[in-house]
């Protein structure tokens, strides 16, 4: 029997609910030439501020045991090259979901870039990161405390028609009550974990690996610690949830979406194996008809 | 950039730490100097990127030192082992810039990539002189390959022990080579010495801690005259002129 790998999301049809998470495929140009990005459910985009950044200095990345530190540092070429340049080029080759991932250093600027990428016609969902632990005085502060992150969430809706998605930190005490904040903001959904907040020394050197000393742990290693998240989330919120933190096979798919997530976002394994996305959605309908599983959709949330 | 699978024919010490790999695979392989492959080392998390010295018709040979525990593994492995890569990798040197005569300067496993490119120029009919500089003599890898070529190779030692005792700048001024552009590989400090002081076009190599390896993480960016680079895509080659020492 064919199986059905499409889930609709705030009204949108993804082919499938694999979504390369953003940070961990660039703005998908990059790879155009190494895959069919049409395969793909969605693409999140690169995160965009309002003004080109550099980002941190390097080094950048450290590896962990299942899985890896980056301190990137939202180096991105603003939100004016999002909305004319590289969206409108990824919708010419791709014909999925586009997700637009917007940062800020204060509520304004959210709106800001939020109004800007609302008048993009290439972007389909915003996804708002209140969780970047990788810049001061920005991302992470706002999604660490319900208020903040709910007063984000109130000024992007009020200037946007797009659904958006809040994308929200592990590195809290209490994640459902900041879910449900940005639920009751209006928020349409929920994009969980960012990273978590990690570090690692070189012994040999007596320094941190990152130049920036800290910076995000993703990877298999948190796969537990995210679909714990989504479970909770998605079963205190109404709004769609798209999971995401350690994803690396199909089986993490059928868990993700099993504790709630309407998508799944893979992130880290992108960054070891460029085509993880692909071979993960490939591997789906053989892993769903063992386990006698015909349309994804019906899955979703299914364990109480 | 394609993923495939290599068997390791032979992997073989040929210096102090440094391992001579050779690898086949089951189709053409395309590289140029200067690209580099990204090899996934069972048990670890990301891969590891390695410049490549020489190609096969159906294979590469890498040159790579042990100095973690990623390429301990490696140093392990034995023929008939099998490795997955990433291939081919950057953006490479450009021997079709040099008009006649190329200098290649090489610290380190830098004498590595610069051997791939040795062959092009040669095949291109230019003439090529290489400087390599180690710390000691027992580093010192891949000068007898040069030689083979019929390549002049002037040899630094930082000890002494080998050629001229001082950097690969002392050597270049002893040895006085004639060269209309030059391509430098190894240390970062040693490729900053080469490109302020070489009165020439030249092109060095560039290393950072990479996460993809293939331009989309954008985990290496270097800042260069031009504004924010990746190594891993736009480089690892970049023109002197393009680098902010």
């Amino acid at each position: 029997m064919v199986k059905d790998l499409s889930v609709s999301l705030c009204g949108l049809r993804l082919r499938n609910p694999v979504i390369p998470a953003s940070g961990t495929f660039g703005f998908g140009l990059e790879l155009a030439d190494s895959m069919d990005l049409n395969v793909l459910g969605g693409i999140s985009l690169k995160g965009t501020t309002r003004e080109a950044r550099f980002g941190n200095p390097t080094p950048r990345i450290a590896e962990c045991t299942a899985g890896l530190i980056n301190s990137v540092g939202l180096q991105n070429p603003g939100i004016e090259a999002l909305v004319s340049d590289k969206a409108p080029a990824l919708r010419r080759i791709y014909g999925g979901v586009i997700i637009a991932n917007i940062s800020g250093y204060s509520v304004e600027e959210y709106a800001f870039n939020c109004a800007r990428a609302d008048a993009c016609p290439a972007i389909d969902i915003l996804e708002v990161n209140v969780s970047c632990p990788n810049v001061h005085g920005g991302g992470m502060a706002f999604g660490t405390d319900p208020q903040s992150a709910a007063a984000v969430t109130k000024a992007v809706k009020a200037v946007t028609r797009k659904p958006v998605f809040i994308k929200l930190s592990p590195n809290v005490t209490d994640i459902v009550s900041i879910a449900r904040a940005c639920e009751d903001a209006g928020a349409d959904g929920i994009t969980l974990i960012n990273t978590l907040l990690g570090m690692r020394i070189d012994i040999k050197k007596r320094k941190p690996v990152i130049a920036n000393k800290m910076g995000g742990f993703s990877g298999p290693a948190v796969f537990p610690l995210a679909l714990r998240m989504v479970y909770q989330v998605a079963h205190a919120c109404r709004i769609p949830v798209m999971g995401c933190g350690g994803v690396a096979r199909a089986e993490d798919v059928l868990e993700m979406m099993m504790a709630g997530a309407t998508a799944v976002q893979v992130g880290a394994e992108n960054l070891r194996n460029p085509t993880a996305c692909p071979e993960i959605i490939g591997a789906l309908p053989a892993l769903m008809e063992r386990l006698g599983i015909d349309s994804l959709q019906e899955i979703i949330g299914i364990v109480a | 950039m394609e993923k495939r699978i290599f068997t390791i024919e032979s992997n073989e010490p040929v210096a102090r730490d440094t391992f001579r790999l050779v690898l086949r695979t089951d189709a053409p392989v395309a590289i140029c100097s200067g690209q580099f492959v990204d090899i996934a080392v069972p048990g670890y998390y990301l891969r590891r990127p390695i410049s490549v010295s020489d190609v096969l018709p159906d294979g590469v040979i890498l040159y790579y030192k042990v100095v973690g525990e990623g390429t301990l593994v490696m140093s392990g492995m034995v023929p008939g082992d099998t490795l997955e890569l990433l291939l081919p990798l950057g953006a490479g040197f450009h021997p079709e810039k040099c008009v006649s005569d190329a200098l290649l300067v090489g610290g380190g496993l830098g004498a590595a990539p610069l051997f791939l490119l040795a062959k092009e120029l040669l095949a291109a009919g230019k003439k090529v002189t290489a400087v390599l500089g180690f710390k000691r003599a027992d580093e010192i890898c891949l000068a007898e390959e040069y030689r083979a070529l019929g390549v002049p190779v002037h040899i630094a030692t930082l000890d002494g022990s080998a050629g001229t005792k001082g950097f690969v700048t002392d050597a270049i001024a002893t040895a006085q080579p004639v060269f209309d552009r030059f391509y430098t590989c190894g240390p970062l400090l040693m490729m900053k010495a080469v490109c302020t002081t070489l009165d020439a076009p030249g092109e060095a190599s560039m290393e950072e801690r990479m996460g993809c390896g293939a331009g989309f993480c954008y985990g290496c960016t270097l800042q260069t005259q031009s504004g924010p680079r990746r190594v891993c895509a736009d480089g690892p080659v970049f023109d002197k002129e393009e680098i902010l020492w």
